[in-house]
């Protein structure tokens, strides 16, 4: 049903859009020039004001019409049939209805309920229709509205513009709103935690063992929410992937830039742009099956002990997937670096090595670090190559043949299995994503500063 | 049908050239040079000689070769693909385009100032020692900065940022840019200077101070400068090559080529009807 009336909608528009432009097509017969609007925007004009009334009209009413719909049913209710329910209970009654009202019966439902379900359908179906005749009596007045206002020296195109610039700001706010929207579940609920769990044992608790009971039969530590290690371990795993990324990233950007010829570059560069488009999950198989057995053999070869799930496997492979935000930032800062720059520093004959060194690279600078830093906080905020490939226990250490584990490995253990969201341990989870969203924040802010400012640069 | 027909792109072609008695002695010196961009060639059989310490001119319409031939010259050419010089150019009998050559030491010998200023991002003093160090001129810091002050000096600069010099070269004046890049130039100690239209992206009182600049350099360096503004060859110059078509068509004393040229398309030209 709902997919009609979009489809009419639809329809609507696309008519409304053909009259709009055929009564454009006659002012410009008659009127020529003098017309203000090209036939297309009378058009566009009619169309929008045709389906986008509609169409939020449809979007709204979806969004209350349960709503309003629970609201009916629960007063109509038997006197006293709610009194006394916890809003939890009164949940619960309700989908039950809902359920008998589809057709999911468990046991026998009271004759109460079944009357309800009875209703509901009612309340459902009438709604339904209610939708479909406002939704075409709006299009109705819309459209007829609009082509009233149509005339030679009617500014549709103006009209239409607006409508277009809404429509950003709409976009833009939808996407600032979910934003915020995560911001504030996550600090609400890291509330909650912060409420069991004092801040300062999180910060700077040197022991993290969060698998407590949730249940009073269950086997399980007794919990300890000091997160130092963790992110010790997420500063060790990144800290090699940088030292992975950071150098091949630049270099191979400099090559690309200053020495490849154009076949060359158009070879390599979508090789590295393939390197960013490859699944994270594809990225920890590698870790596991390839990269972390070969660490440990070698690792034995020199008489070093190394655990199966090394620091090491997880940041070399995280550093591999890094590498082209690095590549591709520099080199974009490279290529804006003028070509009077460089043929200044050569023509005082410095060498193209002096010259990348001492002119190139300084002048790019704040675009490659800009690069380095959403990389870093790409490999942060990274969780499938560390789920798959580093370990599950916390332990304080910046050896790199260690098992560790991350911000990110620890939230998705803590999520999954038997959860509880008044327990400290599923709470912690919200504790390190809000620790996690707020240090990849800073460094992204920081990273689109540079790199801002240095676009200015050479204005 | 032993002679095949010369082709029309040769027959009429020969450089005019009016020798000139009081001219200082060339030594840099081209002979035959041609200059090709891909398949298409931007300059035909180019020959000029270039007295030593006096200003020569290269003018012409736009397109005419002038750039080409000025980067003939420290061969900047090298780095744009598909470029290639054939002929020959020489720095006191030595051939510039001799394999053994080290192209980093000729651009030491043959500076080069262009078109628009390209101080780099670099503080005021890093620019002038920029070139100094990079050739290991300076024994030490002492001397550095001796280098950098006299060179500022010798661009007539020196006066006007000596509170700023760590103050970035971009923060200047275009003008002050200009004599910065000229300073710039003059601090690896370069027997040759060229300059690409030094002028064309600067206001008549900077491009006043420029050519004045130029006349007093004129006594230690050999100045070769674009230029588009008759006007300025005139002033500056002592002698006047004039390109067309890629071709060099005639060259000598610059006071004979603006009073008398004896090429009809030079005259055409100084007198405003190609170009
Ligand atoms: N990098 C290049 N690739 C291909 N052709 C080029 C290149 N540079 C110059 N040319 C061509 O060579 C010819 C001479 O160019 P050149 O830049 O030397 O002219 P010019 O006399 O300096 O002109 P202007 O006075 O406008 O600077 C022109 O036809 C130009 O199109
Ligand atoms: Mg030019």
């Amino acid at each position: 049903m709902l997919g009609y009336l979009v489809l009419a909608i639809i329809v609507f528009s696309l008519a409304a859009f053909y009259v709009g432009r055929s009564a454009g097509n006659r002012f410009v017969a008659v009127e020529g020039a003098a017309t203000h609007s090209l036939p297309g925007y009378h058009g566009a004009f009619v169309a929008i004001w045709v389906g986008v009334p509609a169409l939020v009209l449809v979007l709204l009413w979806l969004l209350f019409q349960e709503t309003v719909i629970d609201g009916l049913l629960l007063a109509g209710l038997p006197a006293g049939a709610i009194d006394g329910l916890s809003a939890a209970q009164t949940r619960l009654l309700l989908s039950e209805i809902k359920n008998v009202a589809g057709g999911r019966m468990f046991g026998t439902p009271s004759e109460m309920v079944l009357e309800a379900a009875q209703t509901y359908l009612r309340w459902q179906g009438i709604a339904g229709w209610a939708m479909i005749v406002v939704a075409v009596a709006i299009m109705l007045i819309g459209g007829f509205l609009a082509y009233t206002r149509l005339a030679p020296r009617f500014r549709a195109r103006h009209g239409v513009e607006r409508f277009v610039t809404a429509f950003m700001i709409f976009c833009s706010a939808a996407a600032i709103l979910t934003t915020l929207g995560i911001i504030v579940s996550l600090v609400y609920e890291s509330l909650q935690f912060f409420a069991m769990v004092p801040a300062h044992e999180f910060f700077f608790g040197l022991n993290w063992e969060p698998q407590i009971p949730i249940r009073d039969d269950q086997v399980a530590g007794a919990g300890a929410f000091g997160a130092v290690p963790v992110f010790l371990g997420t500063l060790l795993i990144a800290t090699i992937a940088m030292i992975i990324a950071i150098p091949v990233g630049i270099f191979s950007a400099i090559y690309l830039v200053e020495y490849a010829d154009k076949n060359v570059r158009n070879f390599i560069k979508p090789i590295l742009e393939i390197l960013a488009g490859v699944p994270t999950v594809v990225y920890g198989f590698f870790a596991v099956l390839t990269v972390a057995p070969a660490i440990r053999q070698a690792g034995n070869l020199l008489g070093l002990s190394t655990s199966p799930n090394s620091a090491l496997a997880a940041g070399l492979v995280m550093g591999i997937m890094v590498i082209p935000f690095i590549s591709s930032l520099s080199d974009d800062a490279l290529r804006a670096v003028p070509r009077s720059l460089r043929d200044g520093s050569l023509a005082m004959g410095a060498t193209r090595g002096e010259t990348i060194t001492k002119v190139l690279v300084p002048a790019a600078l704040p675009g490659i670090m800009g690069g380095v830093l959403l990389a870093f906080s790409r490999a942060i905020g990274e969780t499938m190559i560390v789920v798959m490939a580093a370990g599950l226990i916390a332990t304080m250490t910046i050896n790199p043949l260690d098992s560790v584990t991350t911000v990110t490995v620890q939230i998705v253990t803590l999520l999954i299995g038997d959860t509880a969201f008044d327990s400290p341990k599923t709470l912690a989870a919200f504790a390190l994503g809000l620790v996690l969203f707020v240090v990849t924040l800073c460094l992204n802010v920081v990273a689109l500063t540079i790199v801002r400012k240095y676009r200015e640069q050479y204005d | 049908m032993a002679n095949p027909a010369p082709t029309p792109a040769m027959e009429s072609f020969q450089t005019v050239r009016t020798a000139d008695a009081n001219a200082n002695p060339a030594r840099l010196k081209a002979d035959g040079v041609n200059v090709f961009y891909g398949e298409k060639q931007a300059l035909f059989d180019v020959s000029i000689d270039i007295p030593e310490k006096s200003v020569s001119a290269f003018i012409g319409p736009s397109g005419c070769g002038k750039s080409t031939f000025l980067r003939c010259i420290n061969r900047m050419n090298d780095s744009i693909e598909g470029c290639r010089v054939t002929g020959d150019i020489t720095l006191d009998g030595e051939n510039l385009y001799d394999a053994r050559l080290d192209v980093v030491e000729l651009r030491a010998r043959i500076g080069m100032v262009f078109q628009k200023p390209n101080p780099f991002p670099k503080s005021i003093f890093e620019n002038v020692a920029y070139g100094p160090k990079i050739h290991g001129l300076a024994r030490d810091k002492t001397d550095l900065e001796e280098i950098v002050v006299s060179s500022l000096k010798k661009a007539g600069l020196f006066e006007e940022v000596k509170d700023r010099l760590h103050a970035p070269g971009t923060g200047l004046s275009g003008g002050q840019q200009q004599r910065l890049c000229i300073a710039r130039a003059i601090a690896v100690g370069p027997e040759v200077i060229l300059m690409d239209e030094p002028c064309s992206a600067l206001d008549p009182i900077a491009t006043a101070i420029i050519e004045e600049l130029i006349d007093e350099l004129r006594e230690n360096y050999t100045i070769v400068i674009v230029t588009h503004s008759m006007q300025q060859a005139a002033r500056v110059s002592q002698k006047t090559a004039f390109f067309h078509l890629g071709k060099l068509i005639e060259e000598g004393p610059t006071e004979g080529i603006f009073t008398n040229p004896r090429e009809k398309r030079t005259q055409d030209y100084i007198t405003g009807r190609i170009g």
